[in-house]
């Protein structure tokens, strides 16, 4: 299989701050990649370098087989990326937009319509609206078409869907699967677990470096302690009496749930008596799977 | 080239759907012709006078009615308190206090020299200097009436004298309208040009549309064009509403070739507009540039020559002149209108903007970079 994307190494400070440290990753081509990260963990330096806006200090990075250093130009014409912040031209109308970067890459709209008009139709009806005034969803609509409308090998989303709700999220998502056929890689970031489980593959990055790479089922399987979901009517009094009971070693919210691990890994019958002592009623504990937010806080753990 | 043109209509219809800019462009050159033109002025009027006429003779009458006569002053006040007077210049209601001493008219005629005593407020010393100019000119032409009424009329011609007729060329009015235009003029393009390019450039980097275009295959000197070109536009065309401004509210002479002042407007143009750029490419905000924007168009203003002599600033003054875009506009307007120079005449100063607008504009394209950080 052909890499779309090899890094090996890389690295970047910025002054005293180490940015990214020691980055190795391979996307193949074709796949979805996505990069799951809090803020701050160095998605957005990473994907900067990607898409040669910015120089890594050290490693190697190669982009659709080209050194992101001397092969910045041609990379240019091959790439489309969508900065986390809206960054087209608010004072432009859709269409002048979509016009605006397709000659700005040599293209024309029509010549590659085909590719961008499963998204490009849900905003066409509005095509005269300034992008300005356009809502959160459709924004991010428009400026996928834009970064695709010159048909580019590698699509770069950084957090397409932070700010967006939930209706459009999922829309995205069900967008970047219909591109599958044309064979574009695809790398996005996203801070949403949820998200995660969609991408073909996924790097957990956290503090500038890479904490796992695998597809997100491996991700999951990855955890290594049983864990056990429990529920109670009172969830903030709940965690709190979960998080001083000595047998427990982690205790996290998730969802309407708290998972939590023991310390000696088997489920421990006195917790039941525990919190009833701590007047927690209608408790409910059951063996629960791993998501990819759990492999991630022990991670995240273990690195402490 | 479809790529360049495209990024140039891009940045026209980005200024005209900004509905205050796109109204500005063409509003504001016409307010500042209409106020600055006859506003800024170096002609004296009306200077205030205290006369403190302790003599009160034929003599000293002829003295202060010769100074009312002139357009120049003012009898704003007579006193004979010498207290009052040093008062009124104090509290800033007179500019000048003459004080004609008793026996001003005795004197007259007997050989000694009459005496009086002028007190000028030189605060601000121009003024002082220009009033002061000016009465000793009515005093001299006093003297000459006196010269003249002792020796009888017939005599007086064959008094030996050397009699003094000037002409003011090239502006035979002295009409200050006629210098401040063409100057005036210039600091319009100037204005135009460098605040929008240099907010324009920031303003994609403050709305991250900048990220987006870096990453495409858009080549910097095609970037750079682009933002120059509109503005060069404008910059003439409103350089060309002045211009009928001029000719229409003011009657502005026209001596040179209207081709030849634009030409050189383009040239100054381009300079400015890539000295506007390379500044914005080291700033992050509009607010970093408009701050050291001002600061730069400040100094090129002042120190341009439209409001003092270039030749009596210090000489490292003039050093930092040469480098300064206005300085050589101020001159080819001047020169070009009132005095219908031709290319050959301004010459040297055609190439010292050449210069200058190839310098800055190679600095604007190479400090900005596709890359961030």
């Amino acid at each position: 299989m052909k890499k779309a994307v090899e890094s090996s190494g890389t690295g970047k400070k910025f002054g005293a701050t180490q940015a990214l440290k020691d980055i190795s990753f391979v996307v193949n081509e074709g796949e979805i990649f996505g990069f799951i990260g809090p803020d701050g963990a160095g998605k957005t330096t990473l994907f900067r370098i990607i898409t040669t806006l910015l120089l890594p200090d050290e490693g190697e990075m190669k982009v659709l087989g080209l050194d992101c250093r001397s092969g910045y130009k041609e990379l240019r014409k091959n790439i489309g990326y969508m900065p986390g912040r809206f960054s087209l031209y608010q004072d432009l109308s859709v269409e002048e937009n979509l016009h605006f970067y397709a000659t700005v890459f040599g293209t024309t709209v029509e010549e590659n319509y085909d590719l961008i008009s499963g998204i490009y139709s849900h905003i066409e009806p509005f095509k005269k609206r300034l992008a300005g005034r356009l809502s959160g969803g459709m924004k991010q609509k428009l400026a996928l078409s834009c970064a695709l409308i010159h048909k580019p090998a590698l699509l770069v989303l950084d957090e397409p869907t932070t700010g967006v709700d939930a209706v459009s999220r999922s829309e995205f998502w069900e967008m970047l699967k219909k591109l599958k056929p044309y064979n574009i890689t695809i790398i996005v970031s996203t801070p949403y677990m949820d998200e995660a489980m969609k991408c073909d593959r996924v790097a957990l990055i956290q503090d500038g470096q890479i904490l796992s790479v695998d597809q997100p089922e491996k991700v999951r399987d990855g955890f290594s302690r049983k864990l056990f979901s429990v529920k109670a009517p009172e969830k903030y009094k709940l965690i709190t009496a979960l998080r001083s009971y000595p047998g427990i070693s982690t205790a996290y919210p998730f969802g309407d749930a708290v998972h939590v691990t023991f310390k000696d890994d088997d489920f421990d019958d006195a917790l039941y008596d525990y919190l009833d002592r701590m007047g927690i009623t209608d408790v409910k504990i059951t063996g629960t799977r791993a998501g990819i937010e759990d492999r991630f806080l022990e991670l995240m753990g273990s690195k402490v | 080239m479809r790529t360049l043109i495209y990024l140039i209509r891009k940045e026209f219809i980005k200024i005209f759907r900004d509905k205050f800019i796109g109204k500005a462009i063409f509003g504001i050159p016409v307010v500042q012709m209409l106020i600055l033109v006859p506003a800024i002025t170096f002609e004296i009027k009306n200077v205030k006078l205290c006369i403190v006429d302790r003599d009160m003779t034929v003599e000293s009458r002829e003295l202060v009615n010769k100074l009312e006569g002139s357009t120049f002053f003012k009898v704003s006040f007579s006193t004979f308190s010498e207290q009052e007077a040093g008062h009124l210049l104090h509290s800033g209601k007179c500019d000048l206090i003459i004080q004609i001493p008793s026996g001003f008219g005795k004197e007259t005629g007997t050989g000694n020299p009459g005496r009086i005593f002028v007190a000028v407020n030189a605060i601000n010393a121009a003024n002082a200097q220009l009033s002061w100019a000016y009465l000793s000119g009515v005093i001299r032409d006093y003297n000459m009436n006196i010269v003249a009424g002792i020796a009888g009329g017939q005599a007086f011609t064959s008094v030996p004298q050397v009699q003094v007729t000037n002409r003011y060329w090239y502006n035979e009015l002295l009409n200050y309208k006629h210098y401040m235009l063409p100057g005036i003029l210039g600091i319009l393009v100037l204005a135009i040009g460098f605040i929008l390019a240099g907010l324009n450039l920031v303003k994609e980097k403050e709305s991250g549309t900048i990220e987006q275009i870096n990453v495409t295959p858009v080549k910097k000197l095609h970037f750079i064009t682009a933002k120059i070109v509109p503005f060069l536009i404008i910059g003439l065309v409103d350089l060309a509403l002045g211009l009928v401004i001029g000719k229409l509210a003011f009657n502005i002479p026209f001596e040179g070739s209207i081709v030849l002042l634009f030409f050189c407007s383009a040239i100054f143009m381009v300079a400015v507009l890539g000295l506007a750029l390379f500044i914005s490419t080291f700033s992050d905000t509009q607010q970093q540039f408009m701050f050291t924007g001002f600061f730069f168009m400040i100094i090129f203003i002042l120190m341009s020559g439209i409001f003092t002599p270039l030749e009596s600033m210090p000489v490292w003054a003039q050093k930092i002149n040469l480098a300064n875009p206005v300085v050589y506009i101020m001159r080819i307007n001047r020169m070009v209108m009132l005095k219908g120079s031709t290319f050959h005449d301004i010459i040297m100063e055609i190439c010292a903007l050449i210069v200058i607008a190839i310098i800055s504009t190679i600095l604007a394209v190479y400090r900005y970079r596709k890359t961030a950080a």
